[in-house]
C-alpha cells in the first residue's frame, strides 16, 4: 500500500470517528480546514453547520469550490472575534503539531466551543521509536515529511498531551487511538497507536 | 481591437416617475437611472448580477463605447466571456448611482422647482437610498432577485445594504475591501477632501455651474488626498520611490519627485471630469455607512435579517479598509450561523486591490459565482 494510499485510509477513520460525535443540527467549527472535506462529511452526512478556518490561500480556494464556509486566518493569532461557545463541537484535525502557541489555541478552543477535538499522531508510536533507536527521525504515513522540511513544530505523545492536560485543567471525555492501518488501538496505546483522537471539555 | 471581454457598449437611461422618500427627510419626485448591461437575461430572471460602484466609478463597468475604443470599463478585467462575472452564464448590471455625475440625476441635472442645476440643494443621498433606487431599477428590467450583488469599497457596504433592506431579493453579496463602518480616521480624509472642495472660491456654496466655473482645485486635492489612502506605502515606495524626474533637486516648489508628478497627474485628470458636489456627497454617504447604528452598535443583530450568502474579501495591503474591518463582517455573520466565506489576498497594491487583475483573488470570486445557482 503506497503512503498515500495507506494515509486515505487512515484519514477516513480519523473522520469517522469525529462524524460519530457531532449530532445534527450542530455547530463545529474546523480549525486547519483545508478544502473542507471533514466539513463537507459533516454537513451532508451528519446535518451539521459548519465553519472552517484556513491560512493558505489554495485551500481556502478549494474549501470555497466545496461549498464551505471557510476563514481564511491564522490560528497563531487565536480565535479573536469568534464569540465565547458559539459551537458544539471545535475541530483541530492533525494540527496541534504545527502550532506554535499550543496552550493558547486549546484554551481558544474551549473558549470558542463547548468541546475541543483534538487528533495528532502519536511520536512515541512504535515505528517511531524504532527509528530514533536507528539514529534517524522518523518519517511515517503520520509524520510523512524529512525534518529540514517539516511544518510540525512540536513533537508529543499521548502522555506529553494527557499531561498537558492536567495541567491547564482540561477533561478528556473520550480517548481514541488509531494504528496506521486506521484500526482502533486498545492494548498500549502510546505504543502502539500512531494517532490519537481526544475530546475535550472544562 | 478588443479580442475579450463584452466588447462595444452602450449605456440605457431609465426615468422613475414615483417619489423616492431618501433618508435624510426629503424627497425626490423623480430621477433618471443610466445603466448598462452585459450578458443575457435567462428566461428564470435568475442569473442578474449588479456591480455597484465606489466613490468615482459610475455604470461604465465594462467593454469599450463605440466613440471611443480606450474608454474602457472600471472594472473591465472581472466582466466577460470566461470571466468571473462570466457573461456566458450571468446577465450583469452596472449603474451610475442617484447623485452621481455620469448621466444618473444628480447635483448638475436641473431642478424641476427652478429649472436650474440642482447645485447645492440637491439632497444627500445614503447607501440606504442608493439601495432603494437599485431596487425600482431591479423592478424596471423585471429581476425579483439577484443571483449577487457585488461591490468594492463603498459597493461593498451597497451589496452589504442590500441584504438588510431587501433580504429577499439578494441570493449572494460579494462585499469586497469594505467595511461595516467608516473609523473616525476614514471620517477624518473624507472630511479634509471635503474641506478642499467646500473653501474652493470656485464652488460658490455649491452652485457654481450658475457662475460658468468649477472647483478644480478643491476637486484635485480631494483626489490627490483620496488617492493616497488608496494605495500602500510598499506600492509607493516601488512604483516611485524617492525618485525625482529631473536630475537633481531644484530648492523649489515645481514638481520634483515622481510621486509628486503622479499624484498631480491623478488630480488635474480627475478634477477634469467630476462634480465636485458628487464627490461631496460620496464621502457623506460613506461616513453615514452604519448599520449597526439602530442595534446599539451590534453589527451581528444589525445583520440578522440578512439571508444572502455572503463572500467577503479583504486585502493585505489595503489600510484604508484593513481586513480587520472586514472580519467584523465575516465575524458578525459567523455569530449569526450565516452563510459566509471570507478570503484574505495579498496584494501589493492597497485599497485599490480589489480593481486590480489578481489572478488568485479573481479564482476567488470565478470560484465562489461558479457555485451560485441560477
Amino acid at each position: 500500500m503506497s503512503a498515500t494510499a495507506g494515509q486515505a485510509v487512515q484519514l477516513r477513520a480519523d473522520f469517522d470517528l469525529i462524524a460519530s460525535w457531532v449530532q445534527p443540527g450542530e455547530r463545529v467549527l474546523d480549525l486547519g480546514c483545508g478544502d473542507g472535506s471533514l466539513l463537507k462529511r459533516l454537513i451532508e452526512e451528519r446535518g451539521a453547520r459548519g465553519y472552517g478556518v484556513e491560512l493558505e490561500g489554495a485551500e481556502v480556494l478549494a474549501a470555497i469550490a466545496n461549498g464551505i464556509n471557510v476563514i481564511q486566518g491564522n490560528l497563531e493569532q487565536g480565535l479573536a472575534g469568534f464569540d465565547d461557545q458559539t459551537f458544539n463541537h471545535v475541530v483541530l484535525s492533525r494540527t496541534l503539531q504545527t502550532v506554535r502557541h499550543t496552550e493558547r489555541i486549546l484554551s481558544e478552543m474551549l473558549r470558542v466551543g463547548r468541546e475541543a477535538v483534538v487528533s495528532f499522531p502519536n511520536f512515541a508510536f512504535w515505528q517511531n521509536r524504532l527509528a530514533v533507536m536507528g539514529g534517524r527521525m522518523p518519517v511515517s504515513e503520520d509524520l510523512p515529511y524529512e525534518w529540514f522540511d517539516t511544518p510540525n513544530l512540536r513533537f508529543f505523545t499521548l502522555l506529553d498531551f494527557e499531561s498537558l492536560c492536567a495541567k491547564m485543567n482540561l477533561v478528556i471525555r473520550e480517548r481514541q487511538v488509531l494504528d496506521e492501518a486506521g484500526r482502533l488501538v486498545t492494548e498500549e496505546p502510546n505504543f502502539l497507536g500512531s494517532l490519537a483522537v481526544y475530546r475535550l471539555g472544562r | 481591437m478588443i479580442t475579450s471581454g463584452v466588447g462595444i457598449v452602450a449605456a440605457q437611461r431609465t426615468s422613475f416617475n414615483q417619489p423616492l422618500a431618501l433618508q435624510g427627510g426629503s424627497v425626490l419626485p423623480a430621477f433618471d437611472l443610466v445603466y448598462e448591461t452585459y450578458g443575457t437575461l435567462n428566461a428564470a430572471r435568475s442569473n442578474a448580477i449588479l456591480v455597484c460602484h465606489a466613490l468615482s466609478g459610475h455604470h461604465h463597468v465594462a467593454g469599450c463605447t463605440a466613440d471611443n475604443p480606450a474608454n474602457i470599463g472600471w472594472w473591465d478585467n472581472i466582466v466577460g466571456p470566461g470571466r468571473p462575472l462570466d457573461t456566458e452564464r450571468f446577465f450583469i448590471v452596472g449603474v451610475n448611482n442617484l447623485g452621481g455625475c455620469h448621466g444618473s440625476t444628480g447635483p448638475a441635472s436641473p431642478n424641476p422647482a427652478t429649472g436650474k442645476p440642482w447645485g447645492a440643494d440637491f439632497p444627500v443621498v445614503t447607501v440606504e437610498d442608493w439601495v432603494a433606487s437599485q431596487a425600482r431599477l431591479a423592478d424596471h428590467l423585471g429581476i425579483d432577485a439577484w443571483a449577487a450583488v457585488m461591490g468594492g469599497s463603498l459597493g461593498g457596504m451597497q451589496a452589504l445594504q442590500w441584504t438588510l433592506s431587501f433580504p429577499d431579493r439578494i441570493r449572494h453579496a460579494l462585499v469586497i475591501a469594505a467595511a461595516p463602518k467608516l473609523s473616525a480616521e476614514n471620517i477624518a480624509f473624507n472630511d479634509v477632501a471635503r474641506q478642499a472642495i467646500l473653501t474652493d472660491p470656485d464652488f460658490h456654496g455649491g452652485h457654481f455651474y450658475e457662475h460658468g466655473v468649477r472647483p478644480v482645485t478643491g476637486l484635485r486635492l480631494a483626489r490627490m488626498l483620496g488617492h493616497i489612502t488608496y494605495l500602500s506605502d510598499d506600492q509607493m515606495a516601488e512604483k516611485f520611490g524617492r525618485r525625482l524626474r529631473v536630475g537633481a533637486g531644484s530648492y523649489g516648489f515645481d514638481v520634483e519627485f515622481e510621486i509628486e508628478s503622479y499624484l498631480r497627474y491623478q488630480g488635474d485628470k480627475f478634477a477634469g471630469v467630476f462634480d465636485a458636489n458628487t464627490y461631496l456627497r460620496m464621502t457623506k454617504a460613506l461616513d453615514y455607512f452604519d448599520p449597526a447604528q439602530d442595534f446599539d452598535d451590534d453589527l451581528a443583530r444589525a445583520l440578522a435579517r440578512a439571508r444572502a450568502k455572503f463572500l467577503v474579501i479583504a486585502f493585505t495591503t489595503d489600510w484604508r479598509f484593513t481586513p480587520a474591518r472586514s472580519r467584523e463582517i465575516v465575524h458578525a455573520l459567523v455569530h449569526n450561523g450565516q452563510a459566509v466565506a471570507y478570503a484574505e489576498i495579498d496584494s501589493a497594491h492597497g485599497h485599490d486591490s480589489f480593481l486590480m487583475d489578481e489572478p488568485h483573488y479573481h479564482a476567488v470570486v470565478d470560484t465562489y459565482l461558479k457555485r451560485v445557482q441560477l
